[in-house]
């Protein structure tokens, strides 16, 4: 610096400059969502449980490419969200209160909701930074797994295809579990309450089904597991890529629908419960 | 043009409470005063004008557009600090407005290069990079003025802003709000439950009570020919109100002194003239400003009768 340098006070400048219309404010909003979920561009406090969530699936998704290079086909892309689902559960747990319950324990909703910033604009942000965190969180590894075997083997193209599959059913997942969890943390203006009413939601719903299917009854066998949220995914990809790993029997129809449904009525629900919040 | 114009606007809640009634005024750009008591429907003034609740009936125009079927226009050039605690903790300040100025539209580098501005500009330029719930009560105050800030907006609605402040923090937000009315070219509407803190500041004044409008005028013209005489007579003093009033002025007991209004010049004559006719030893007679509070008080009075 000159000897000469000093401070200017340049005074209030008024702003010329464009403004980005509410596509570009959604977009914004989700990428800061997307990023929180990771605690990017946060404290190191609020990067500790995400990451080791995503160090757990890491560590399967090692496991599951070792495997696979010592020649067992028997676990494939898409089986990685079903074997780590209790570890997105907890990733769920963690990021949608983060994401919603924050905003909300913080009184930051007249924040946003005074700016170009509708009450659907935001809950939509919301649930899908959610959900694309969620499906990174698998895609990531699967797509690890995808290296290790593509390089190993060399039949790249019946690896892609299973890729491909397993970011469909990793989608699937990220769609119901982020559906309900955004829909859950939203009601809860604590981060534990809410963090607990998720974890609730989708363990206790899972027994209850898993006692329905041993009653011995075929059909309820079959349709038990649209009863819990942690097993409908797994319907969804029975539907989808019929492999025996459910008894779904002839109702794959019923699951494809329930796993479009559930999502569609929880962003539906969590538009309504936004427009309904006073400030 | 104005800034904001209302006519006959009605706000009354789902339960049954009517929050604003019947309000009809025009304000022009400037630092405009909204008073009354807790409850008055200030609150709900603001948030009507940021479209965020509908009126129940009547029209509203802010900065010539109606925030109800146009409320993204005008929230895009509107700033608001809302009354209450509305900062996350564990946020730096500069990250979270420079979050709030991309809420409103701003480019990524524009959010970031005004969040710093605006910070600097409310006095935290050196603190901008520290947690938000580190920051003093006055500093957290300067935080929600400076998100209001960042986007440079035309109209800046700020809610009992000196709220939890001790003194010398209010007159800095204060001198800050006046600061930003005159220097930076940005109109502003300050509630305040408070009258004798923005009617310092202020250009002009809106009261209301009860949802009412008590009164709408610019600071001047309330001042201005509503000035009183005070005449003090050592023995007499009901004798010649009783006089005064016969002679058709308005006349107040105000201690040991009588106070009239000062309508036009020839009050001082009539009243010499009627002491001079009782043969009253005058004391004291000299003219009195009116501070705006009494001028509300004395409408106040005349509403509920």
């Amino acid at each position: 610096m000159s000897e000469q340098s000093m401070i200017h006070d340049i005074g209030y400048q008024r702003y010329q400059g464009q403004r980005l219309g509410p596509r570009s404010i959604f977009g914004a909003l989700y990428v800061h969502g997307l990023r929180a979920a990771f605690g990017l561009g946060r404290s190191a406090k609020a990067k500790i449980f995400p990451w080791i969530a995503v160090g757990l699936i890491g560590v399967i998704a090692l496991v599951i490419a070792i495997a696979r290079s010592q020649g067992s086909d028997d676990v494939g892309y898409a089986d990685l969200p079903s074997i780590a689902s209790v570890v997105v559960l907890v990733f769920l747990a963690i990021v949608a209160p983060e994401l919603v319950s924050r905003d909300l324990r913080n009184n930051l909703l007249p924040l946003y909701f005074a700016r170009p910033v509708s009450r659907a604009a935001y809950a939509g942000a919301k649930l899908l930074s959610v959900v694309s965190a969620i499906w990174l969180m698998m895609a990531g590894p699967q797509t690890l797994i995808f290296a290790a075997s593509a390089f190993g083997q060399g039949d790249v193209f019946g690896e892609l295809r299973g890729l491909l599959g397993g970011w469909l059913v990793a989608a699937v997942y990220a769609f119901v579990f982020g559906g309900l969890g955004v829909l859950i943390a939203s009601l809860a203006s604590r981060r534990a309450f809410a963090a607990g009413a998720i974890a609730a939601v989708f363990l206790v719903t899972l027994p209850v089904a898993g006692v329905l299917m041993s009653l011995g009854n075929k059909t309820l066998e079959s349709l038990a597991p649209l009863a819990s949220p942690t097993m409908l995914p797994e319907g969804v990809r029975e539907a989808l890529f019929p492999a025996d790993n459910m008894p779904i029997g002839n109702y794959g129809p019923v699951y494809l629908a329930a796993g479009v449904l559930v999502p569609a009525l929880c962003a539906l629900q969590l538009i309504l419960r936004y427009k309904k919040v006073s400030l | 043009m104005a800034l904001i114009s209302t006519r006959s606007l009605t706000k009354t809640y789902p339960g049954g409470v009517t929050a604003l009634q019947d309000l009809t005024l025009e304000v022009e750009p400037g630092v405009i005063g909204l008073v009354g008591a807790n409850g008055a429907g200030k609150s709900t003034m603001i948030k009507t004008l940021l479209g965020l609740l509908e009126p129940t009936s009547g029209e509203i125009s802010v900065l010539g557009l109606n925030p109800v079927s146009d409320g993204n226009a005008v929230r895009a050039r509107v700033g608001y600090m809302p009354e209450h605690d509305c900062l996350p903790p564990d946020m730096i300040a500069a990250e979270f407005v420079t979050h709030m100025g991309r809420m409103t539209g701003l480019p990524r580098t524009v959010a970031r290069e005004r969040a710093s501005e605006a910070l600097r500009h409310v006095g935290l330029y050196e603190e901008r990079y520290r947690q938000i719930g580190g920051y003093s009560t006055g500093m957290k105050q300067r935080v929600k003025l400076a998100q209001a800030l960042v986007h440079d907006p035309d109209l800046l609605l700020l809610d009992e802003p000196t709220n939890g402040l001790d003194p010398a923090g209010r007159d800095a937000m204060l001198s800050l709000i006046h600061r930003i009315g005159t220097e930076f070219g940005i109109s502003v509407v300050v509630c305040s439950h408070l009258l004798g803190e923005v009617e310092r500041i202020c250009d002009s004044l809106v009261a209301i009570e009860g949802g009412r409008l008590l009164r709408a005028a610019r600071i001047e013209s309330m001042t201005q020919g509503i000035d009183v005489l005070a005449i003090e007579v050592s023995e007499g003093t009901a004798e010649l109100s009783e006089a005064l009033t016969r002679q058709g002025l308005v006349v107040q007991a105000d201690g040991r002194a009588l106070l009239v209004r000062l309508s036009d010049e020839d009050t001082y004559d009539l009243i010499l003239r009627t002491v001079a006719e009782l043969d009253l030893p005058l004391h004291r007679l000299d003219q009195r400003r009116h501070r705006v509070a009494e001028l509300f008080a004395q409408d106040r009075e005349a509403a509920h009768v």
